[in-house]
């Protein structure tokens, strides 16, 4: 159990997907004007990672890996199918982002609405993909852990959208140089941020 | 293939190539393939290979999709792209794995990050699908180009800055050190990275008023 806390947090904190290894950036910057707008992609974030790379984790374990089709008949024991490995995490974020989409739309409507066009493009955030990407280069132990990476990753992105949201809410009442507007400053607040994130590290967990 | 005949390289066609390397950059200007652009411009010579695998993966998957967008239904076009896209990337990530095993542990996930790269996904859609494989190539050309010399520029800095090498070659000579110069560490850590994409926008806005943002 302590060991799930430990990869939880240090997920959200130190290996952040933002400030650590900038994935998801592209709607990261697109869709952080507003604090409520981003609020909805975080969330829709944190749902698909916690499914989708416990998912991958079993698909790994007992398809991909070298020897991982043993199960089937031991004539497969020494298959090794890695090299599919991203064809088959893109097939699998995909329909699960669907699968998200259909069951929050039937028993969470008002979620639904909210999120509206997001959940759909979620399909191809890079945090998704890489969150499936890093788990299978970390080589979690269980798929307990995989999942509280992934959960982890997750609220570790919805920290840094809505943060810098809110940032972008108040500095659009400062004098900003022209040339630095919008793009720009967004970058260097990201980065700044980035640095504020890593005063984590130094925690050993 | 058509009936009208257009030199291979037309003033058109030449600007597909040209636009994306400044007034139209992917990166600072149509803000798309930020992702991976960043946490490989540790050093240039890993980023020198990001952008070649980039410039493969979108030249190649641009002419498919393009040769494909008469028979492809719009209903299951991103599946359909997502899938030649993968199929690239599995290509590029066991060729670095074959020839250049070194750069791509270094690389890690991020070659199998060019399939969610928007840049691909952003080029397919607004360019391949609407024109003929020749003018797609070339386009997936200038854009992948205009990539990588942002990639280039970043990690030209922070090697240069962060490690006093280029290429891993020395070149800050050691009468610096001596003197009291000292590698700035700062610009290892990933935040700098940002900072410095800030102010390559910063430098590219100021030149040309007509990019500012309101």
């Amino acid at each position: 159990m302590e060991n799930l806390v430990n990869i939880f947090v240090k997920s959200i904190f130190i290996d952040n997907m933002i400030f650590a290894y900038f994935l998801g950036m592209c709607s990261y910057l697109a869709v952080s004007k507003t604090v409520k707008t981003s609020t909805g992609l975080g969330i829709a974030v944190i749902f698909v990672l916690g499914f989708t790379v416990p998912v991958d984790y079993l698909l790994e374990k007992f398809v991909l890996k070298d020897g991982a089709l043993a199960w089937l008949s031991p004539a497969l024991a020494d298959v090794d199918l890695t090299f599919l490995s991203f064809i088959m995490f893109i097939a699998v974020i995909a329909s699960m982002v669907q699968l998200v989409e259909m069951v929050v739309e039937k028993f969470a409507p008002a979620l639904y609405t909210s999120l509206g066009i997001f959940l759909p493009l979620i399909a191809v955030n890079c945090a998704i993909l890489g969150g499936s990407l890093f788990m299978q280069e970390r080589e979690y132990a269980n798929i307990a852990e995989a999942t509280a990476f992934g959960l982890g990753s997750g609220v570790g992105w919805f920290l840094a959208i809505v943060g810098i949201a809110a940032i972008r809410e108040k500095i659009k009442y400062s004098n900003v140089p022209a040339p630095l507007r919008g793009l720009g400053i967004t970058f260097i607040i990201t980065g700044l941020m980035g640095i504020a994130f890593m005063s984590f590290m130094g925690i050993k967990l | 293939m058509s009936s009208e005949k257009e030199p291979l390289f037309s003033a058109k066609n030449l600007k597909l190539l040209k636009e994306p390397l400044g007034s139209s950059n992917p990166i600072t200007v149509q803000v798309l393939g930020i992702c991976s652009a960043l946490a490989v411009t540790v050093k240039l010579k890993p980023s020198i290979v990001m952008a070649i695998s980039v410039m493969v993966v979108l030249a190649a998957s641009n002419v498919v999709v393009s040769l494909l967008r008469k028979m492809v239904p719009p209903r299951i076009r991103i599946i359909v792209q997502l899938v030649v896209i993968a199929t690239m990337v599995i290509l590029v990530d066991q060729v670095l794995k074959a020839y250049a095993y070194d750069v791509s542990k270094q690389l890690s996930v991020f070659v199998g990050l060019i399939i969610t790269n928007c840049i691909i996904m952003g080029r397919l859609e607004a360019f391949a699908l609407g024109n003929r494989p020749w003018p797609s190539f070339l386009d997936g050309l200038g854009n992948a180009a205009g990539y990588g010399v942002i990639l280039i520029i970043v990690a030209f800095f922070r090697e240069l800055l962060g490690s006093g090498t280029l290429l891993g070659y020395k070149v800050i000579p050691q009468a610096f050190y001596d003197a009291g110069y000292m590698n700035n560490g700062m610009m290892i850590l990933p935040p700098m990275a940002l900072v410095v994409v800030g102010i390559i926008i910063w430098i590219q806005r100021a030149r040309r008023k007509d990019l500012i943002e309101n």
